[in-house]
């Protein structure tokens, strides 16, 4: 009986791996072989498509606005974020559950609303579109995330580091600066990558607030126009491994800074 | 408060002013600015209920939202089911020390870029895709098999990225139950069939629900899967909503579609509120 449950186990387990593995297998290795079509059988390897994407300067300067539009809009959720956390975490404030209701409630909405009234606002405002206009949408998607993850690490331990940092003579700012950022910084970094992973990510919101400089995923969706192509086999691959960096980023930062 | 009294009243608004203010100006107002786009006229802007009459009248408005309430059920429903025995198969099965190592890579595609993920099952469902590659090459079909384009290659590319999302929230479940639970079930004599049923299965529901409600809500709002994978022949709500500004520019209309469906959205966090309560560890 144990040793059939442990059989079913494998096979189940090897099948689920199997299924959420299929498409990037696909993807990266269509991506690597010369043919204009990126189906069986395989011909290659060869790093044909990869020297066309990078030759390709569409692609290079949307994949760097989506770096720059990545790291500022999650540099301004995370700060937003993180004082706000502080604020509500140490201070008592008239309203404070309402207020941090407020602030989370772009967690529960899908990013087409949050997307679509951006666009119907700057509209009306006369607010081109613009990566600024696509990074604000960012900044509200990952303001709420930065916030949660911060204010909910936010406990006694640290307010008594605090208190026993101002009893010492301490000014506020210097307490937040040489206290307080210091000890939050695993949630602070947590905040951050995540933030970045979702703007990288980020498509629906971008697509309607840009128009001609534009975002990676914005570019690769223009690619698909044209239907299977190699060139985004490529780009998309290029993509999965700027993810995987963040991510085991983000893992070893968490890893190395939790206490034993 | 520990706080002196000169700054005690200013600084805690400083700090949560910004954050505020930025929801407010670019999150709220967004939306009432929304709201006030959908009662008013594509053309001319003059006020009418013209816009949300045209949803409740003109069938194909309704045949997109009762086809994005179907999918949305088809494919949580199968995510669930997939993803519960993995996660235990995982939280159970596989030794500790390869625990962490067995949930990354389970859960590493989720983090690719969502475009990506869905043209790639594009290039596996396609007509001379992999899939069908394999069927005719082992003779079972004579013909490929038209997997693109349909509702269901986008069921399956939605199901791929739930089954991930649901697998990390229900190990996560499963890892906080206390192993007592499962010693005094056995001490009582219970054997392991019979404890899985009535001790685990029904401390992880309410981690379930959760993982299912965010799927729903996640689901039923996604534009690229149905439009990279089902194509143009049934259409989804959120495509319903981008065919409107992008052929028509038809911003009260695209409104008021976004409004209804966040509606319909809410209706559900509603109905299922009582089984959501998210309990902290």
């Amino acid at each position: 009986m144990r040793v059939l449950v442990r059989i079913a186990s494998w096979l189940y387990a090897l099948a689920v791996y199997g299924f959420i593995f299929l498409p990037v297998v696909v993807l990266v290795l269509f991506s690597l072989q010369a043919t204009s079509f990126p189906i069986p059988p395989f011909t290659g390897p060869s790093l044909r498509w990869y020297d066309a994407v990078l030759s390709d300067t569409r692609l290079t300067s949307a994949l760097v606005n989506s770096l720059l539009v990545a790291v500022l809009s999650s540099l301004a959720a995370v700060t937003l974020g993180f004082l706000s956390a502080w604020g509500f975490a140490r201070f008592t404030l008239p309203g404070s559950a309402l207020l941090r209701g407020l602030i989370t409630l772009p967690l529960t909405v899908s990013y087409l609303i949050i997307g679509m009234g951006l666009l119907v606002l700057f509209n009306w405002a006369g607010v081109p579109k613009s990566l600024l206009a696509a990074g604000i949408g960012h900044v509200v998607i990952n303001l709420p995330l930065c916030f949660a993850i911060i204010y909910s690490q936010m406990g006694d331990h640290q307010i008594n580091i605090e208190r026993a940092a101002r009893d010492l003579g301490a000014p506020e700012w210097k307490v937040l600066l040489l206290i307080t950022v210091p000890v939050m910084a695993p949630a602070i970094f947590a905040g951050f990558f995540l933030s970045m992973t979702f703007s990288w990510d980020e498509f629906v919101i971008s697509f309607l607030l840009t128009r001609f400089d534009t975002t990676l995923p914005v570019e690769i969706w223009n690619l698909l126009r044209s239907g299977l192509n190699p060139k985004t086999n490529a780009i998309g691959s290029l993509v999965f491994a700027v993810s995987i960096v963040l991510v085991v980023l983000f893992e070893l930062t968490l890893l190395r800074r939790k206490p034993a | 408060m520990g706080v002196t009294a000169n700054n005690s009243r200013a600084l805690p608004w400083a700090l949560v002013t910004p954050a505020l203010g930025w929801t407010l100006l670019f999150f709220v107002l967004p939306f009432l600015a929304m709201g006030l786009s959908s009662l008013t006229a594509h053309e001319g802007g003059s006020f009418t209920l013209a816009n949300y009459s045209q949803f409740l009248t003109d069938p194909s408005y309704w045949r997109a939202m009762v086809n994005s309430l179907e999918v949305t059920a088809i494919v949580t429903v199968i995510s669930v089911l997939l993803a519960y025995p993995f996660a235990w198969i995982l939280a159970e099965q596989v030794p500790e020390r390869w625990q962490r190592l067995a949930l990354m890579l389970a859960v590493l595609p989720f983090w690719t870029s969502y475009v990506v993920r869905s043209y790639s099952w594009l290039l596996v469902l396609s007509q001379n895709g992999v899939i069908n590659r394999a069927l005719t090459n082992l003779g079972l079909v004579a013909e490929p098999l038209q997997l693109a384009n349909t509702r269901f290659a986008t069921v399956t590319g939605f199901v791929h990225f739930f089954v991930m999302l649901l697998t990390l929230t229900i190990f996560a479940n499963l890892k906080q139950l206390s192993p007592s639970y499962r010693k005094a079930a056995a001490d009582l004599g219970a054997g392991p069939v019979r404890t899985f049923l009535h001790v685990v299965l029904p401390l992880t529901l309410p981690g379930i629900m959760v993982g299912a409600f965010l799927t729903f809500v996640l689901c039923i709002g996604d534009y690229i899967t149905p439009q990279i994978l089902g194509g143009n022949n049934e259409l989804l709500m959120p495509q319903l909503v981008m065919m409107q500004i992008g052929r028509r520019g038809d911003f009260p209309l695209a409104s008021a579609l976004s409004i209804i469906l966040m509606a319909v959205v809410t209706v559900a966090y509603l109905a299922c509120a009582r089984w959501l309560k998210i309990e902290r560890a």
